[in-house]
C-alpha cells in the first residue's frame, strides 16, 4: 500500500473519529517503520514475560515448588511481602509504621496541591514528621522500637521526606546568602555549595556512619539514622540550593528596586516580593530532583540501615527461600516506580498549573 | 542522576578507612569506656553481621537467623542470661571494619578472617576460629575444568572488599597464568553474571559458594573445584581494649564446642545436670564455684546449650540443609580443627 493512499483511507473503511490515530501510526513512511519496529519489540518481549509472570509462575506451595516451575515465585513474594516494606519492625508493632507511611503520603499529597500551600501546611510539617518519629521509635509514650529494627518502605519515605523536608528551607537561605551583596556570606555559601556537589553520596553517608560520632562531642549518642539524617540534609541542601537560585535570577532586579523604593526592607522585599514568585517557577525543578533523591535512598544500604531495596535484597537470602532475586527486585522496581511516577505525572501536571500564573 | 556515584567498591572501602583514620585524629577518647560497661549500661549486645544465606538471613517474620546469629544470641546468653539482649545490624564488607573501629558494634560476627594484618594494623582482637573456610571457584562443568590451575586467561567474579581479591592474584601470579578479574559489589549480581556467561568462573570463600551454587537454576550444571586457595579461618572480631569482653566471647565459643564433646545437646543437657563427672558439674553450673570465681552466672553454659545447642547442633540447623559438610569444622576428636580449652 503506497503512502498517499494510506494517508488517504477511503473514509467508510475506517470511521472519522480514528483517522488521526491511523495517520499518527502509519501516515508517514517514517511513522509506519517506527509503528512496526515497535510491534515487533513487543511480539519479541510481552510472549516470554507473560510466560514468566503468570503462566509458568507458581502461585502456592513451597521453593521447591517454585523450583520445578521456571516462572515467578510468587508464593516467595506472599511469605516475604511483609519483610519487604516493614523489614525488621516488630510484626506485632506493625501498624505503627504504616500509620506513618499513611501520614507521610498524606503530607506529601497535601503539600503537593496548591488548594493547601498555606500557612498552616508548614507548621504541618515539623508536627506530622515529629508525629512519625514517635511511632517509630516509640518515644517513651509507646513500646520502645530501636532504630536497628526500623526498615524498609517506612525508613525510606521517612528518611526522605525528613531529609527533603529540611533541606528546602535550608536550601533557600544557602541560595541567598550565595546572592548576598556580604563577601564573606557568599563565599561560606559557595564554598559549602561546592564542597557538597564535590562528594559522592556514599562519602557522605560514610561520614554521618564513620566521622561523626567521633567529630562531634557525645556523636556516638545521636543514632545512626538521625546522624544520616543530618549529614543527607546538609548535601541535598545544596543541590536545592542551586535550584532556588535559578529562581531567584529568573526575578527581573526591577522587582527588588520597586520594592525598596516602596521603603521594604531585605526580609520583607525576600518574603513578599521576591521568594514567592522564585519559588513557584522551581517547584517543577524541586519536585524532580525530589524523584531522584527518593531513588539515591536505597544507598541507605552501604550504611547497614535497612532501606526498602536493602529489605528486598535480604529477603532472598534466606535459605528457606533462597535466590528468589528476580521476583524481590521485581517487587521493590514497582514500589519505587509507583512512587516516582507518580512524582513525574504531578511535576506535568503542575507545571501546566502554574503556567498563567507566570504570564 | 549525578549524585549517584559510579563507585568501585576498593575506592569506597579505601575511603571508608581513610575517614576512620581521619576521625582517630580528631578523638582519642573514643574507645576509653571498656566495651563491657557500655554493652551492660545499653542493656543490650551491638553485633555486626551480614546477608549470607546460613549464617545471617531474615527469616518470614523478620527475625535474624543463621550460624553467627545463634553466636550472638549465645553471647547475650553469657552477658544478660537472655538471648533476646542482642541487637543485629547489617553491615556491607566495605564498611564492617572501619564501623568495628568507630565502636558501631560490639563485636563483628559477619564472617571476619583472622589475619595479621586486621589483629596489628587495625587492632582488632578475634575470639576462637568458629568457622575453617577457604577461598574455592565455581565453574561451569562445560568448561571441562578439573582443577584450578587450567583456568588460564579465564574471565573470574570477585567480590569487592574481601580478602578474595587478593588470594586469587596471588595464587595465579605463583601458578605463572593469567586472569581477568571483574569486580563485583552486590552479591546477588555474581551468580547472575556467571550464569550469563560474563565471567567464566566466580571466587569467594567456599561458605559463600554453597549457598550461590543452590541458588544457580541448573546447579548441576557447576561444580566447585578442589582447590582452597587461601586459608579463612572466620571468627567474631572486636576492638582492642577490654580483656573481659574478649574472653567472653572466647569462652562462650569454647562453650558450644566443649558440648559437644561430653555430647551435651539441647535435648538432654537436663539429663547431663545428674552427671557425676566433676567437670560437667562445674562447666553446667551444679557446682558453681568455678563460675563464681570468674564472675559469670553458674547458669551461663547451661542456658547456651538449652537455648542455642553445642557447635553440632548450630552447624546441623543452619549450614547441612545447605550441603554443607563439617569438613575441617568438626571436633579435634573426629579429625576435624575444633578443640576447646579445658573448663577449670
Amino acid at each position: 500500500m503506497s503512502v498517499a493512499e494510506s494517508a488517504s483511507l477511503p473514509s467508510w473503511r475506517i470511521s472519522l473519529r480514528l483517522k488521526p490515530l491511523w495517520n499518527g501510526l502509519f501516515g508517514t513512511p517514517l511513522n509506519t517503520v517506527l509503528t512496526i519496529l515497535t510491534l515487533a519489540f513487543l511480539a519479541w518481549l510481552l510472549p516470554p514475560l507473560a510466560r514468566w509472570l503468570v503462566i509458568d509462575a507458581t502461585w502456592s506451595g513451597t521453593a521447591q515448588d517454585c523450583t520445578a516451575n521456571s516462572g515467578a515465585c510468587w508464593t516467595f513474594v506472599g511469605a516475604k511481602l511483609r519483610f519487604i516494606v516493614f523489614a525488621f519492625y516488630p510484626p506485632e508493632l506493625q501498624w505503627r509504621p504504616l500509620l506513618v507511611m499513611v501520614l507521610l503520603v498524606s503530607l506529601l499529597t497535601g503539600t503537593a496541591l496548591p488548594r493547601f500551600w498555606r500557612r498552616a501546611t508548614l507548621v504541618a510539617w515539623p508536627i506530622v514528621i515529629g508525629l512519625c518519629w514517635l511511632l517509630m521509635s516509640g518515644a517513651g509514650l509507646l513500646p520502645a522500637v530501636s532504630s536497628n529494627q526500623w526498615g524498609g518502605l517506612p525508613i525510606t519515605l521517612l528518611v526522605w521526606t525528613f531529609c527533603f523536608g529540611l533541606a528546602v528551607p535550608l536550601a533557600v537561605l544557602i541560595a541567598l546568602a550565595r546572592r548576598s551583596r556580604m563577601g564573606g556570606l557568599r563565599t561560606l555559601a559557595v564554598l559549602f555549595i561546592e564542597l557538597m556537589r564535590g562528594i559522592p553520596m556514599v562519602a557522605i553517608l560514610y561520614v554521618a556512619m564513620l566521622l561523626l560520632p567521633m567529630a562531634v562531642p557525645g556523636g556516638q549518642h545521636i543514632d545512626k539514622t538521625m546522624r544520616a539524617i543530618i549529614m543527607i540534609t546538609l548535601f541535598w541542601s545544596a543541590y536545592v540550593a542551586e535550584v532556588v537560585r535559578a529562581g531567584l535570577q529568573a526575578i527581573p532586579p526591577g522587582q527588588e528596586e520597586a520594592a525598596a523604593a516602596l521603603g521594604l526592607g531585605y526580609w520583607r522585599t525576600m518574603q513578599l516580593v521576591i521568594l514567592p514568585q522564585a519559588l513557584r517557577q522551581v517547584i517543577p525543578g524541586m519536585v524532580n530532583l525530589a524523584i531522584g533523591f527518593l531513588l539515591a535512598t536505597s544507598l541507605l544500604a552501604v550504611i547497614g540501615i535497612f532501606d526498602l531495596l536493602n529489605a528486598a535484597r535480604a529477603s532472598a537470602t534466606d535459605p528457606k527461600w533462597l535466590g528468589f532475586y528476580d521476583e524481590t527486585y521485581l517487587v521493590a522496581a514497582v514500589i519505587y516506580f509507583v512512587l516516582c511516577f507518580g512524582g513525574s505525572r504531578y511535576s506535568r501536571w503542575l507545571e501546566r498549573y502554574l503556567r498563567p500564573a507566570r504570564r | 542522576m549525578t549524585f549517584i556515584p559510579q563507585l568501585g567498591a576498593g575506592w569506597s572501602t579505601a575511603l571508608a578507612a581513610s575517614l576512620v583514620v581521619a576521625g582517630s585524629i580528631f578523638s582519642t577518647t573514643s574507645f576509653a569506656g571498656p566495651t563491657l560497661d557500655k554493652i551492660k549500661e545499653r542493656g543490650a549486645i551491638k553485633v555486626g553481621v551480614g546477608t549470607t544465606p546460613g549464617f545471617f538471613a531474615p527469616d518470614d517474620n523478620g527475625r535474624w537467623q543463621g550460624f553467627f546469629i545463634d553466636y550472638g544470641r549465645a553471647l547475650a546468653i553469657t552477658v544478660f542470661g537472655d538471648p533476646e539482649k542482642v541487637e543485629f545490624t547489617n553491615s556491607s564488607p566495605q564498611q564492617r571494619l572501619p564501623a568495628l573501629q568507630a565502636g558501631e558494634f560490639d563485636v563483628l560476627l559477619s564472617g571476619v578472617t583472622v589475619t595479621i594484618s586486621r589483629a596489628f594494623q587495625l587492632g582488632f582482637h578475634f575470639g576462637p576460629t568458629v568457622f575453617y573456610d577457604g577461598q574455592g571457584i565455581l565453574v561451569r562443568k562445560d568448561l571441562g575444568v578439573n582443577s584450578a590451575a587450567e583456568l588460564d586467561g579465564a574471565t573470574i567474579g570477585v567480590q569487592s572488599g574481601t580478602t578474595g581479591e587478593l588470594n586469587i592474584a596471588d595464587f595465579f601470579r605463583k601458578a605463572g597464568k593469567k586472569f581477568t578479574p571483574v569486580t563485583i559489589e552486590e552479591t546477588g549480581e555474581f551468580i547472575n553474571a556467571l550464569e550469563t556467561n560474563r565471567v567464566d568462573a566466580i571466587t569467594q570463600d567456599s561458605s559463600d559458594l554453597v549457598g550461590k551454587r543452590t541458588q544457580l537454576k541448573k546447579p548441576d550444571d557447576y561444580v566447585i573445584l578442589p582447590e582452597r586457595l587461601s586459608k579463612e579461618p572466620l571468627a567474631p572480631a572486636i576492638a582492642g581494649g577490654d580483656d573481659r569482653w574478649l574472653e567472653i566471647v572466647n569462652w562462650t565459643v569454647n562453650a558450644t564446642i566443649q558440648a559437644e564433646e561430653w555430647g551435651i545437646t539441647s535435648k538432654n543437657v537436663d539429663e547431663f545436670l545428674k552427671s557425676e563427672d566433676p567437670a560437667i558439674q562445674r562447666f553446667l553450673g551444679v557446682d558453681p564455684s568455678l563460675a563464681q570465681s570468674i564472675g559469670l552466672d553458674p547458669k551461663w553454659a547451661y542456658t547456651i546449650i538449652k537455648a542455642v545447642g553445642n557447635y553440632g547442633e548450630i552447624f546441623d540447623r543452619h549450614l547441612k540443609p545447605l550441603g554443607w559438610d563439617r569438613g575441617y569444622n568438626r571436633l579435634w576428636t573426629d579429625g576435624g580443627l575444633l578443640y576447646s580449652p579445658p573448663f577449670r
